[in-house]
């Protein structure tokens, strides 16, 4: 995975509510494998018209916001489906981070595992974001890691909560799995009680 | 969190007796006992082989196909996207390789993941199980932890046996009740998500009580608790009891003899205690619910299939209007109409939420000495082949094509159409599945959520219909 630590960067305000991983990467594309380029697909209906050219209306399609890489949206963003496929696609988009005031948990704890930060904030301060993106197009965001801080475009700093262990996965660019085989032994002992009772 | 305090929850007693760990952040290490797989777990198995890792504990996991395969033929070389073939038979071998256990097209046991589990006595009260797939919390309704995760997260409980959670916060949604005429565990479900929201139980973990909850079947009890994360909950459950037991007895992977005895008096431990504390409760009045249909593109559109498309004008908010607005365009409905003058095309059936038999029986009851509309064109797809084959000795099918619908083979079809069967464009469906996203039936598909005989009653009229009044002429 690789690591995060900070990012200055363009956002695209989505302002709804209930953005499901449907919308972000449609089902139609799940079949294909992990190396595939998921960009293209990323909002596949939403950015193309049924004909295939480009939707001018989807704000990704707008210049100011086609090199977004935070992307802020109302509440229990990326609800729905469990597809992976739908951080991949926001990744290699170029998409390192998700503010929201919520999120899909499952969502939330795919985009850990891929480099993809996702940050909750409080409804006023994503409010605030989505505005300020809005009112100047190409507006930027300074997304501080290790301080756990957003600046937002008019200098206001939104702190944010995450836990220590995935803030440190992703600091280092570590991967769950090989800390959780460094535990094995604890989990060969919770087998052996589990055979006995 | 207050933890070891004398009274618990099912949720906390589950989650002590599965942690292996806890890391400094909080979050648990918890064994799966038992971890299923379905024909989209290909990438997760990459992972493992890329890092060459092998599966822990094999004989923990059971695959079955469902998303990628046919429900016209049980000939997978009729699926015409090589890419999509090869999701189903990566399974095949990606299973055999691992040595788990696997139900193929031609096993009597192959199905929807999520009813297959609970129909092989595979997913069992106490559990934790896992699933590559957000309507795990079905198999909640046996009184297990059931958790839907990531290809990521699939790849970890193959490594290890055991994930990383934090530990959710509880819900109690407490039903008291009998249920009026007409009304389904799918009106339950629907009314709640109505209620609280699709991002109602964000981070929380619902268990559903009350004596409406008591007196639904099992199968019932899997289609509210299937649609939990509708609501945005992390799991559902509910207690388990007797009928819970005797409908777990004799399952095929079910305990037998002394071992049966053991396991029964630890599930009567499972129950929430009477005093342990829940972070959030929630009443509802069975008395107040009716058969429900939703009108958007979020479950939380619900509403009783009496009432009128909303107004957006009506919105809370700028937000909210535009949202409604676009809703109603993709949807094409104009509002202050009445649900029941909504014309349908296609009506589908089936999924996890109501492919089981009970759901079959339901929508044939309707169906029975009736025809399809003209025009409409109306699916069965059995949850599971064992389902199908139950449905067929109980001459379900031919209630159903005597009346005009297929009858197909098992699989989830057209609740997400990867396998090809899908709604067309513009097109308006009556369904029984939990997803009415946009584009979730196939690309400007129109869907509307409903029961199983609300959706017979859609077939057999060829609009929305009041269910209820069928059952009063039947
Ligand atoms: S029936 Fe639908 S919701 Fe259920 S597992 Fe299949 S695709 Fe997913």
């Amino acid at each position: 995975m690789e690591a995060f630590q900070t990012l200055d960067a363009v956002m695209l305000p989505l302002a709804q509510a209930n953005v499901d991983t449907d919308q972000i990467l449609p089902a139609r594309y799940l079949q294909k494998p992990r190396s595939a380029q998921f960009d293209e697909f990323l909002f596949r209906d939403l950015r193309y018209r049924k004909d295939g050219s480009e939707n001018p209306e989807f704000l990704l399609n707008q210049p100011a916001y086609r090199a977004a890489r935070v992307v802020v949206a109302g509440d229990n963003f990326a609800c729905g489906s469990s597809r992976e496929h739908a951080v991949w696609a926001l990744y290699d988009y170029g998409f390192r981070v998700a503010i929201a005031p919520s999120f899909g948990d499952i969502f939330f704890a795919n985009a850990l595992k891929n480099g993809l930060l996702p940050i909750v904030l409080p409804a006023a301060a994503v409010a605030a974001l989505i505005g300020s993106a809005r009112a100047n197009p190409g507006a930027k965001v300074v997304v501080d890691l290790a301080a756990q801080a957003v600046t937002a475009p008019d200098g206001a700093v939104h702190r944010f909560t995450i836990d220590q262990f995935s803030r440190h996965c992703l600091l280092e660019g570590l991967d769950e799995i090989d800390y959780t085989l460094s535990q094995s032994a604890h989990i060969s002992a919770y087998e052996e009680a589990l055979d006995k009772r | 969190m207050e933890k070891n305090t004398a009274a618990q929850t099912m949720l906390e007693k589950i989650w002590s007796r599965h942690r292996v760990i806890e890391r400094s952040d909080g979050q648990s290490l918890l064994y799966v006992d038992s971890h299923l797989l379905q024909d989209g777990s290909a990438p997760a198995f990459a992972m493992l082989r890329q890092r060459g890792l092998t599966v822990r504990a094999p004989q923990r996991a059971t695959a079955t196909q469902d998303h990628y395969v046919p429900t016209d033929s049980r000939d997978l070389n009729s699926v015409a996207d090589p890419e999509k073939r090869e999701m189903a038979n990566a399974l095949q071998r990606d299973s055999a390789s691992a040595g788990i256990r696997f139900f193929s097209l031609d096993d009597r046991r192959q199905g929807i993941v999520h009813v297959v589990g609970p129909e092989q006595g595979l997913s069992q009260p106490g559990m934790f199980i896992v699933c590559g797939d957000s309507h795990t919390a079905t198999h909640g309704a046996l009184g297990a932890l059931a958790i839907g995760i990531g290809a990521s997260d699939v790849a970890h409980v193959l490594a290890t046996q055991a994930l990383w959670l934090p530990q959710p916060k509880t819900l109690r949604i407490t039903i008291d009740g009998a249920l009026p005429s007409g009304v389904s565990a799918k009106d339950i479900i629907l009314a709640i998500i109505g209620r609280i929201g699709a991002a109602g139980a964000s981070g929380q973990a619902i268990e559903y009580a009350g004596s409406t909850i008591r007196a639904l079947s099992v199968e019932g009890r899997m289609t509210v608790c299937n649609m939990s994360i509708e609501a945005a909950a992390r799991a559902g459950m509910i207690a388990p009891d007797d009928r819970t037991f005797e409908w777990l007895a004799g399952r095929p992977f079910a305990p037998t003899g002394a071992d049966w005895d053991r396991a029964l008096a630890r599930w009567r431990q499972l129950p929430s205690d009477e005093e342990a504390r829940f972070d959030r409760e929630v009443n509802i009045d069975a008395g107040t619910l009716a058969p429900m249909v939703t009108w958007g593109n979020s479950p939380e559109d619900a509403l009783p299939i009496s009432a009128r498309v909303p107004d957006p004008a009506a919105a809370p908010s700028a937000q909210r209007r535009e949202g409604m607005q676009k809703t109603l365009a993709y949807m094409g409905l104009t509002p202050g109409m009445a649900l029941t003058d909504l014309a349908i095309d296609q009506v589908f059936i089936g999924s996890c939420t109501n492919g089981r038999i009970e759901d079959l029986r339901a929508a044939a009851g309707i169906a029975a000495g009736r025809r399809v509309a003209p025009g409409v064109a109306a699916w069965v797809v059995a949850g599971s082949t064992l389902v199908k084959l139950q449905a067929e000795a109980e001459g379900l099918d031919r209630i159903f094509t005597a009346a005009g619908f297929e009858w197909r083979h098992a699989g989830c079809s057209m609740c997400l159409a990867t396998n090809g069967d899908h709604v067309a464009p513009g097109k308006r469906c009556a369904s029984t599945s939990n997803r009415n996203f946009v584009g979730r039936q196939g690309p400007g598909s129109r869907t509307h959520l409903m029961s199983p005989a609300m959706a017979a009653a859609a077939a057999v009229t060829g609009r929305l219909t009041d269910v209820r009044q069928l059952i009063a002429r039947n």
